[in-house]
């Protein structure tokens, strides 16, 4: 296999199709979503569609110029860019508008512009620069602590701008490190911790601990009874139990009133269909009004009639689900799946590790953003502030996202030329 | 190169983590979407807005044609509590101009109903509030308008009979399940009788909102919406004008008239007096307005014509002389002495001449000679014994309608009273009674008892000579401009055509003939025939009865005059027929004196 020598020909198209087809069911979806009869025009630029139009056309344009940029540029200047991106995250703290309780805006004339989304492509590039350097290894506290560090800032910073939502994908980066030679065990103890997190909640802390005790005392019976086990049996007890009474601590002293109430509506402790279950529960009777096929493009009325709140950005795959029915929510969902799983073995094809940390990264954000939103609208998170890639309406999440995938793209269209 | 490959099975676990979202994620959207189809309903429920259309009421014509009910638009303030959103309730009372109370009572009234369906809230808004209201209303989710009828009554007359409609009681939702609260249906009258004549049927349209419950269009373009039917018109035999001129002749008096066509049995007239504006029992007024006249002393709510039972005294006679020519128990020209005030058992009242013959016992009304003519029925050897006697003689009195319901289209009626033998077996024992024990029955006082409309029926049937039609009020009803005219069957009474011709010799004298009981009250240009009646009762003075008829030969009106408390037939129950008779026939006539006096006099004072 030798590399051809005109670009476009060296490009993964299979990315990009996903990539064109996610783009434009987002843009009619958000057409349908917020349709209004005296506007009826998809051009129509007083209205979102019309202006995501314009956003869809940048983006191209940027997928354009990365690609025709030199791959070397992204893996050389990984960390000017990330530094950039931390001075901007710093400099919306202090000049930039507040929007909905959130102080994370640039105004720029009429365009609103959200530095927390470029944050990602900008960490994702720093990540896979420092982790692909040599003797970075998951073995060392040296390194453990600045790829912490790496996360940490922007998220930090994120977090400071009251935007829980873009702060939290930076949990993303698990899988890439787990990838790259994490201990197994702390993706499983993150997995656990969730498990137990959501059972203290539901359940009193003390059946929890209980529960633990009986799984303890089985795993005695049946293990090899050495002392070995035995001591990290019990230190494993012990710190869950510790780790279960601090949740329920933590949950009543360090979280705020808001995200509490969402948590307990989600969980079924709290029926609030006025207040914070109001978005679930809209958001479950427009998807679950769709059936099997649909009500049909343009049909849809619990998005178009603003049942559904955020219903063209965070909430836009309601309007998916209650027009297109199960069918076109489970083509959504396939075409996410497909771009993600495509991603991750392009990565793995990579010679460079760079390369391959860089396109796991994009991968685990693009996962994580996919996962939580659907999650959300379906009812089986908690509604916090996360746009679904390629969908949603807003041009900072749409060229991110976009930077992000073809930053990707070209460097993969290089990967026959390294060496 | 190695280490690049060290970590490469990972890869599997990863895209089993990206596979199971994906999976998670079908299975929950195919349970939503696909099993549970209560979302289906939820936004059905949020989106959908089932409008009630409300049909006009039929309107209702008199005999003249003159239009006597309508409707004008009115606006009622529909809620439905789940919609409500936390509002500003002083700015919201201040618009509907109610205060704070009501506010909480009203809504409470609301959801006891129900907290999905709509019910009103404050009902009846005029025209000039409801254009102020609907363009703040937006403001206020799950409250908007209703456009609706009123019943409007250009002569303010008929009250009783016309009745009245008001929003359906939960028990008659019950009954008829057609009904929702908030929807109107006819109370009393021919608003009752004719509901689902003038009722037409309900129409729904489906329209869509948005969250803040704006309108945004018909759902699937109307394909399910239903148009109203507009009710079916009523033509009623009424003469509204005859019944005006009636009502203003009873003014301040407590009775009742009944006039009817006796070749149809039509109702011309039918007042019961007091009476009051029917425009007063509709709209907002309505509660307040029933409640006063509810506790009125003199009862202007109840309908005399059909519910009073009076005895009819001597009007009875003109019953009584028929059954006794059929039994042959007497001729016409039978005689029997009358000892005047002194007479036993029962004294005449009148003034006359003696012997009289059975005509001329009905001219001057003698109580005697009926006393004797009551004693040859049920003292007839033809029977066995009293019992059977009496058995015999209630079947005529019964034959007249007597002692029982029309069941006609007037709702509501009593069937006045004839006593069972088995009552006088209870009361005297069983063979202990004789026509003595019996004998008031003779001049129509005792247990027997009847109702205006009654009184008038017998009219009817003396003018028909032997036969009538069941009073009834709808001549025609118009259905999309077909007419369909009710049908009703001739009944006959157990006595010859033949038999009357002396009764109405003798009702004919009364006004004709020199001693006649009527005659202050003749008119040259009608011949009229009528009895008087002054009965007797427990409640002070004498009630004063008349029945008449005219002209003598294909007669155009029965009447019944009853005036409570009025003293003699012929002090305010010969005029006041007499006068009817004439503005019936005649519509436009030389005013004699005394109408003046009828319509100024006033017997409240006795009440």
């Amino acid at each position: 296999m030798n590399a051809k020598p005109n670009i476009f020909q060296n490009l993964d198209w299979r990315m990009i199709s996903l990539y064109l087809l996610l783009v434009f069911f987002g843009w009619i979806s958000i057409y349908s979503a917020v349709y209004d009869e005296n506007h009826q025009s998809i051009f129509d630029m007083s209205q979102s569609y019309g202006k995501q139009m314009v956003w869809i056309a940048t983006s191209l344009f940027l997928a354009l110029v990365i690609i025709l940029t030199d791959f070397k540029f992204f893996s050389t200047f990984s960390f000017p860019i990330y530094f950039f991106l931390l001075i901007i995250l710093i400099a919306v703290l202090i000049f930039g508008k507040e929007i909905s309780g959130s102080k994370s805006w640039f105004q720029i004339g009429s365009v609103s512009l959200q530095p927390a989304e470029f944050a990602k492509f900008a960490t994702n590039l720093a990540v896979a620069k420092y982790l692909s350097t040599l003797n970075v290894n998951f073995h060392q506290f040296k390194s453990v602590g600045k790829i912490l560090l790496i996360l940490l800032l922007p998220s930090g910073l994120i977090l400071l701008q009251n935007d829980t939502g873009s702060a939290i994908v930076y949990v993303a980066f698990i899988f890439v490190f787990y990838r790259e030679g994490m201990p197994g065990a702390i993706l499983i103890i993150g997995l656990v911790s969730v498990v137990l997190f959501l059972m203290t909640l539901l359940l009193n802390q003390i059946v929890v601990v209980i529960i633990l005790f009986v799984i303890c005392v089985l795993l005695v019976v049946f293990m090899k009874r050495n002392l070995q086990n035995l001591v990290i049996l019990f230190g494993m007890f012990l710190i869950m139990s510790v780790f279960v009474f601090s949740v329920d601590y933590a949950f009543d002293n360090a979280l705020e009133a808001h995200h509490r109430t969402r948590i307990n509506v989600l969980l079924g402790k709290e029926t609030d269909l006025k207040g914070a279950g109001y978005n679930v529960n809209q958001s479950l009777i427009a998807i679950g009004s769709g059936g099997l096929s649909g009500k049909g493009f343009l049909n849809g009325t619990q998005t178009k009639y603003n049942f559904v709140p955020e219903q063209s950005t965070d909430f836009i795959f309601c309007t998916v689900g209650e027009e297109w029915g199960f069918i076109g929510s489970i083509v959504v969902v396939a075409l996410f799946v497909a771009l993600i799983i495509r991603i991750v073995i392009v990565a793995e094809r990579q010679r460079s590790k760079f390369n391959r940390i860089y396109g796991y990264g994009v991968a685990s954000i693009i996962f994580f953003h996919f996962t939580l939103n659907i999650a959300m609208t379906l009812g089986l998170f908690p509604v916090i502030g996360i746009p679904l890639p390629f969908f949603s309406y807003g041009g900072s999440s749409l060229w991110s996202f976009t930077i992000l995938l073809f930053i990707f793209i070209k460097l993969d269209s290089y990967r026959l030329n390294m060496l | 190169m190695i280490e690049n490959k060290a970590n490469e099975g990972r890869k599997i676990v990863i895209i089993s983590i990206i596979v199971l979202v994906g999976i998670i994620f079908a299975t929950r959207l195919f349970y939503i979407q696909v099993i549970n189809d209560k979302y289906v309903l939820s936004a059905n429920n949020n989106v959908l807005r089932y409008i009630t259309q409300y049909p006009a009421r039929g309107l209702v014509y008199d005999r003249t044609g003159e239009l006597i009910v309508f409707n004008e638009a009115a606006y009622d303030l529909m809620v439905v509590p789940k919609l409500v959103k936390t509002i500003d309730t002083f700015q919201f009372c201040r618009l509907i101009g109610i205060d704070k109370d009501d506010f909480i009572r009203k809504m409470k009234k609301a959801k006891g109903y129900s907290y999905h369906k709509a019910s009103i809230f404050e009902d009846q808004i005029s025209k000039e509030s409801y254009g102020y209201i609907e363009e703040k209303l937006y403001k206020y989710p799950g409250f908007w308008v209703q456009p609706r009828t009123l019943r409007k009554y250009p002569i303010p007359s008929a009250a009783h009979l016309l009745g009245y409609i008001g929003e359906v009681s939960p028990m008659e939702i019950e009954a008829n399940p057609y009904y929702a609260m908030g929807d109107y249906i006819g109370k009393s009258g021919i608003e009752k009788a004719y509901e689902s004549e003038l009722g037409g049927k309900k129409g729904l349209k489906i329209s869509m909102v948005d969250v803040f419950n704006r309108e945004k269009g018909s759902y699937q373009q109307g394909a399910y919406d239903t148009l109203p039917i507009p009710g079916n018109d009523l033509y009623i035999s009424l003469d509204i004008e005859l019944q005006a001129y009636g009502e203003k002749l009873m003014q301040n008096k407590k009775g009742s008239i009944v006039a009817i066509e006796p070749s149809t049995g039509e109702i011309l007239a039918l007042i019961s007096s007091p009476t009051y504006d029917p425009n007063l029992l509709i709209g907002r007024i309505r509660s307040k307005n029933y409640s006063e006249l509810y506790n009125d002393s003199l009862k202007p709510l109840f309908n005399r014509a059909l519910l009073a039972m009076y005895s009819p005294g001597s009007t009875f006679k003109t019953v009584e002389a028929p059954i006794a020519l059929q039994e042959g128990v007497v001729t016409p020209q039978t005689t029997f002495s009358c000892g005047g005030v002194d007479a036993t058992p029962i004294k005449c009242s009148h003034n006359h001449y003696s012997p009289l013959n059975l005509i001329e016992a009905i001219e001057q009304s003698c109580n005697p000679y009926y006393w004797n003519v009551f004693r040859k029925i049920i003292e007839n050897r033809k029977y066995a014994n009293t019992r059977e006697a009496y058995v015999n003689w209630k079947r005529y009195v019964n034959s007249f309608n007597l002692g029982l319901t029309f069941n006609s289209d007037l709702n509501i009626e009593r069937g006045g009273n004839v006593p069972n033998p088995e009552y006088y077996d209870k009361y005297f024992g069983k063979g202990q009674w004789r026509s003595m024990t019996i004998r008031s029955l003779s001049i129509g006082q005792g247990e027997l008892l009847v109702t205006p409309l009654q009184l008038c029926n017998v009219a009817a049937i003396i003018a028909n000579r032997g036969y009538y039609y069941t009073p009834h009020l709808v001549r025609s009803i118009s259905r999309n401009k077909q007419f369909e005219e009710k049908k009703y069957e001739k009944k006959y009474t157990l006595v010859e055509p033949r038999n009357f011709d002396p009764v109405v010799e003798g009702m004919y004298r009364a006004y004709s003939g020199s001693h006649g009981t009527a005659r202050r009250y003749q008119m040259d240009t009608i011949m009229m025939c009528g009895k008087t009646g002054t009965v007797q009762n427990p409640h002070g003075e004498n009630h004063s009865l008349f029945i008449a008829f005219a002209p003598k030969d294909n007669p155009k009106i029965a009447i019944a005059v009853v005036v409570e408390n009025g003293g003699y037939g012929n002090t305010y129950g010969t005029p006041i027929a007499t006068l009817m008779i004439a503005k019936y026939l005649l519509r436009e006539f030389e005013r004699p004196p005394y109408e003046e006096d009828l319509f100024n006099a006033s017997l409240i004072s006795r009440y």
